[in-house]
């Protein structure tokens, strides 16, 4: 059983607040990615979880056992850092029997370990090789092996394919992802990348100026922010928002148009709806065409909406005009509501 | 317009007394380094009889008869002896200090590590003259006078900067994050250090020993005022230069010189680390 409990968990660095009183569970065997722009406080967190970081105030907990003030040796954990980490003095075998080598494994052991994470991670044969005989993917592959072969209860990944060409990217989100649900373990995943995001994760945290803004699995964060920074963060394009007006009894005026939406609320809310959640009809919002973007599957117009900018995907059969007006009818149930205050869901 | 630009002639014409300008400077530097050294090896390498004609030989005629002569001169070999019994004294004391010192400066933050740095420097401020007399009072009351370890706490206080420097610049160079690793592999901070840092540094760690070895060796102010029996082998022909034949001069002079030249040579890459030009 490896859960891992985050009580009230703060980081200041000076006078900078990098974590403000954290609260997290993480299920055991869950694949949780930590999500945000960088300064986001998500590697502060999950170096706090390593011990590589002592939190100002509050608790760790893995399984039945504070760790908070345990050096990382004794935690459990092991960890992928971005710039991988792999030993330079020492061969690709000796590297993933490190931490092997550390606890003392009889040899027999050791080589099958070794060879089982090699394996399958497919570098069996450059475990003769130095890291600097390797490229950047391999070194990757290295270091996920050395993470692997510990047999931990948690396995922290700190940005671990940020460092890679894009197709390579591509290749190892793949692998990684069969290769942690195969070994069972809980994963720690922090990185800036919303696609690597909701493709790996069981659930979401999305982080904002040291806050967990919203934690929850890719679809419901996707289709129910939290709160905008959620909406305007998660997609690309990001979700768009135009000002609503309150016209009573859950009607709201919305660049002109009427839309039923929260029957309680300020007098001024957000209106909110995804790219792909507008539709070409014969009523709804009236957008003027600025620019058109053919990606092939399907085309990004970006319009103007009573002095707003409103982007919608279109089918790619489809080709407006700059300066044509569309009438974009927004889905009614995807349309989502913000408070302006506070920039929390109102339901 | 047109009096602003300068036409193409002209600016070749530029960019060739630049290039000359360069090649001079740089004739006049190595020239300036290498013809002592060259007059040192000649001389010290010729017969006796041909250090006191002129004009010099380009090659000398390896003829040792000056050498031997040196080397067979009363004291010279325990001279020696002593040199090196303080040079190595002095490698072992600077990085054991500098060595902790530099690794602190480059992981830790601490109160007042700006002035730490800078203090560091500043112990090469201080002319050795100055502090020769009062040192030598304090030795004779400590008993520390004319002792090998007391000459190589004098040698090992003008080498501790570089050591300082120089390690500080390596550690800076091993990235955090391998020590990170090995702790969350299950290291201690200190096996941590001796399984990854250690190894890593080695090299580097061992050019700045041999820098400090070199310091001392080359040393002459201290060694001279502070020992009276055991003296080096600078202090040693300081004091009977004067009364020296020319040929023991200059084979005293190039036994002075080689090892510090060879050893500097075989450590030159680590040296420029130091000065911030990238090793690699």
């Amino acid at each position: 059983m490896a859960e891992i409990r985050i009580k009230g968990v703060a980081k200041s660095f000076g006078s900078f607040t990098a974590l403000h009183s954290v609260d997290m569970t993480i299920r055991d065997r869950e694949f949780m990615v930590l999500l945000g722009a960088s300064g986001c406080g998500k590697t502060t967190l999950l170096r706090i979880i390593a011990g590589l970081e002592t939190p100002s105030q509050g608790e760790v907990w893995i399984g039945d056992r504070r760790v908070d003030h345990l050096p990382p040796r004794d935690r459990g954990i092991a960890m992928v850092f971005q710039n991988y980490a792999v030993f330079p003095h020492l061969t690709v075998f000796e590297n993933i029997a490190f931490g092997l080598r550390m606890k003392k494994l009889p040899q027999a052991e050791v080589d099958r370990r070794v060879n089982r994470t090699a394996e399958l991670m497919h570098i069996e044969q450059l475990l003769a090789r130095y890291s600097g005989e390797l490229s950047g993917g391999q070194r990757q592959r290295v270091a996920v092996a050395r993470a692997l072969a510990m047999e931990p209860d948690v396995i922290l990944m700190d940005e671990p394919l940020s460092n890679l060409d894009a197709l390579l990217r591509l290749e190892m989100r793949a692998e990684l992802k069969g290769v942690l649900a195969e070994s069972k373990t809980t994963t720690i995943y922090v990185t800036h990348d919303q696609v690597e995001a909701m493709s790996l994760a069981d659930r979401i945290a999305v982080m904002n100026g040291g806050y967990i803004v919203q934690a929850d699995d890719p679809v419901q964060v996707y289709r129910n922010p939290a709160a905008r920074f959620v909406g305007s963060f998660i997609g690309n394009p990001p979700m768009n928002f135009l000002p609503a007006e309150r016209l009573g009894d859950g009607r709201w005026r919305v660049a002109g148009q009427e839309f039923a939406g929260p029957r309680a609320g300020p007098a001024r809310i957000d209106f909110a709806i995804r790219p792909e959640d507008l539709g070409l009809a014969d009523a709804g919002l009236r957008a003027r065409v600025r620019v058109v973007e053919p990606l092939g599957a399907h085309t990004l117009v970006t319009t103007d909406v009573d002095g707003h900018l409103v982007r919608a995907v279109i089918d790619s059969t489809l080709t407006p005009q700059p300066g044509e007006v569309l009438t974009l009818a927004p889905i009614p149930d995807r349309i989502r509501w913000f408070d302006p205050e506070t920039s929390a869901a109102i339901p | 317009m047109s009096d602003l630009t300068i036409d193409a002639p002209r600016q070749r014409d530029i960019a060739r007394a630049g290039r000359l300008l360069f090649g001079a400077g740089l004739v006049l530097l190595v020239l300036w380094v290498l013809v002592p050294i060259w007059l040192l090896m000649v001389n010290a390498l010729s017969a006796p009889s041909e250090v006191t004609g002129f004009p010099k030989r380009l090659w000398p005629s390896f003829d040792l008869a000056s050498v031997r002569f040196f080397w067979n001169f009363q004291g010279v070999t325990a001279a020696l002896w002593n040199s090196v019994q303080v040079a190595a004294l002095t490698m072992v004391l600077s990085i054991g200090m500098g060595a902790p010192a530099g690794y602190a400066l480059t992981r830790f933050d601490f109160p007042g590590k700006e002035f730490f740095r800078i203090m560091v420097i500043m112990t090469r401020a201080f002319p050795l003259p100055l502090l020769a007399l009062p040192l030598a009072v304090m030795f004779i009351r400590t008993g520390l006078d004319d002792s090998i370890i007391g000459l190589a706490l004098v040698h090992a206080m003008l080498a501790l900067p570089f050591a300082v420097l120089i390690t500080y610049s390596l550690f800076s160079g091993i990235p955090v994050e391998l020590e990170e690793a090995a702790w969350t592999l299950g290291c201690t901070r200190w096996q941590a250090f001796v399984k990854v840092v250690l190894p890593l540094a080695a090299p580097g760690i061992a050019a700045s020993a041999v820098f400090a070895f070199v310091i001392s060796w080359n040393e002459v102010f201290a060694a001279a005022v502070l020992t009276i029996q055991n003296r080096t082998l600078t202090a040693f022909l300081l004091q009977s230069l004067n009364v020296s034949p020319l040929p023991l001069k200059f084979a005293g002079g190039a036994a002075l010189v080689l090892p510090a030249l060879i050893f500097i040579f075989a450590v030159r890459r680590y040296l420029f680390a130091m000065w911030g030009i990238a090793n690699r």
